[in-house]
């Protein structure tokens, strides 16, 4: 078997005197879905920092196509082929949709995603382009969002609460386009509080609690009692 | 017709005030830097101004092809080497280290050049104007400097909103994390923007020294008039500035006429009474 693209090990991360992961491991394969789960302050996040270079105060290592990420600053990450769709979705509020999907594509790499590609995934973005994005209802900044990290055509999507906050239809429709974001190759970590639904679209889950990984494997290997007795800790 | 004289009068001042405010407000909009040394900087740049044409004979509004670029460069270098170390560590140490910047440059040229006060040399055009009426003469320079001060605006509005280096300053501006995951490198972001700023100072100083004398110590003068032209306008909004200048020279003019001593109260009255009603300025920040 060929190397993984990401190899993740002993992870550490740190705010000030704080530590929030410890000893991490992580694989990720070439097209593959990683589901992340875990209660809230399990790491999640902080996890998705450390790969991107936003929390720096981390050792461990992080290997990504042969390279060691760990000196690397965030702002080159994304040419590197990272790209992250923050927690609470994070749009630039005084760019419009447009813009916010052309900043992502500012880090032009090569690939299917354009600007064109974006709006036939997402119409109503097309309409949308010149609103300020704080103009848009959840799901639709929800969809900028996604579209500004495929704008780098990245290698590695990772998906920080796809669906928090967003109404049970908004959720079905973005679930619904998930296997043509996921498509081509992509990789994609997935975090998210709805356990079932992630569970249901990964190949494989890790589940964290209080900063360590607790269980790993595929979705199908491991009983809904296992799996919640890892997400509680009980 | 003398009261219409006194406030287009006022009006073109405005246009040199907004000059030193939309340097203080495209800094303070990027990074949230408080510029305590702008003032002393516009005053730097007039002594820039100065060197170099005693060095080459130059007209002085032709001196800024020398000083242009080379304000630009000294900002760029200032941001990276001194302001980036002072930033994202709460308020305070970039108001210290400006505050400190200020009294240096001072000195600097203090020693440099003595307390005495100079002025750039711009021939004819000083004294020249035109009558638009009987009562209204129009000075060619004041009308310069007022349509530099449009132009300023004008270029550094499209700029913002219509390049990707606009883009890239709203985009840091707005989120300074989530910026670097779009391929920013913050800090030259922000040097980028304290380069544009120093083209601005620059401009502002050259027509501040052909205009009056200049000495050492007048930059805190203009760091308050450029300081009440920004809040006058409300924060974020470059037009806003531009209206603020004008609000500022208007009250300034009209208080001077009242009494020669009135001139710079009248100006700080109207500042304060705005900032008691509507203290966002009166044209805050809109949707862009
Ligand atoms: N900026 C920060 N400064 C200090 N501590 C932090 C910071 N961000 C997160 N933490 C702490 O690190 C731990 C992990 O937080 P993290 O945000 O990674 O969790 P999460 O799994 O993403 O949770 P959630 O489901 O709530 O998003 C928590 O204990 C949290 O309090
Ligand atoms: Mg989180």
């Amino acid at each position: 078997m060929s190397e993984p693209l990401l190899t993740v090990e002993r992870l550490n991360a740190f705010y000030g005197d704080a530590q929030a992961l410890f000893d991490v491991d992580l694989t990720l394969a070439r097209g593959e879905l990683l589901a992340l789960i875990g209660a809230n302050g399990a790491g999640k996040s902080t996890l998705l920092k450390c790969l991107t270079g936003l929390v720096k105060n981390r050792t461990g290592t992080i290997r990504f196509k042969g390279e060691d990420l760990i000196p690397v600053p965030a702002f080159e990450i994304t040419a590197r082929g990272i790209a992250l769709v923050p927690e609470g979705r994070r749009l630039f509020p005084s760019l419009s949709v447009e813009e916010n999907l052309l900043l992502g594509g500012k880090v032009a790499r090569p690939g299917a995603w354009s600007l064109e590609a974006i709006y036939d995934l997402f119409p109503i973005l097309k309409e949308k382009r010149k609103s300020p994005s704080t103009l848009l209802s959840g799901g639709q900044q929800q969809m900028v969002a996604i579209g500004r990290g495929l704008m780098s055509n990245p290698d590695i999507l990772l998906l920080d609460e796809l669906s928090l906050g967003l109404a049970p239809v908004v959720i079905k429709d973005i679930y619904d386009l998930l296997p043509k974001i996921a498509g081509n190759g992509l990789s994609v970590i997935l975090v998210e509080q709805d356990v079932s639904r992630a569970l249901g679209v990964a190949d494989r889950f890790m589940c964290m609690l209080e900063g360590k990984v607790k269980l790993e494997g595929r979705p199908d290997a491991f009983g809904r009692e296992e799996i919640t007795n890892a997400y509680f800790g009980t | 017709m003398e009261w219409i004289n006194i406030i287009v009068q006022g009006i073109l001042v405005g246009g040199l005030y907004a000059l030193f405010a939309t340097g203080l407000s495209l800094i303070f909009g990027v990074m949230r830097l408080v510029n305590i040394a702008h003032g002393d900087l516009i005053i730097a740049a007039a002594y820039l101004a100065y060197t170099v044409i005693q060095l080459t004979g130059l007209h002085p509004l032709a001196s800024l092809v020398v000083v242009l670029p080379l304000s630009a460069l000294f900002g760029y270098g200032l941001q990276l080497a001194v302001l980036n170390r002072t930033l994202d560590k709460g308020i305070l140490p970039p108001l210290l280290v400006t505050f400190g910047l200020s009294i240096i440059i001072q000195n600097f040229l203090l020693e440099t050049f003595s307390a005495d006060s100079r002025r750039l040399n711009a021939g004819a055009i000083e004294i020249s104007s035109f009558s638009l009426m009987p009562g209204l003469d129009i000075g060619y320079v004041p009308l310069l400097t007022f349509a530099c001060a449009v132009a300023v605006v004008w270029g550094l509005q499209y700029l913002f909103y219509h390049s990707p280096m606009g883009r890239s300053f709203r985009a840091v501006s707005d989120d300074p994390e989530v910026s670097q995951l779009m391929g920013l490198n913050n800090r030259t972001v922000y040097a980028a923007a304290m380069a544009l700023s120093m083209v601005v100072v620059a401009i502002a100083g050259v027509l501040l020294a052909i205009r009056s004398n200049f000495d050492p110590f007048m930059g805190p003068g203009r760091l308050i008039f450029g300081f009440e032209a920004v809040i006058i306008g409300g924060l974020g909004n470059l037009w806003g500035t531009l209206a603020g200048g004008v609000i500022l020279g208007v009250a300034q003019a009209v208080g001077a006429q009242i009494d020669p001593g009135w001139q710079l109260l009248a100006g700080h009255i109207v500042f304060l009474l705005i900032l008691a009603v509507r203290p966002q300025g009166l044209f805050p920040k809109g949707v862009a």
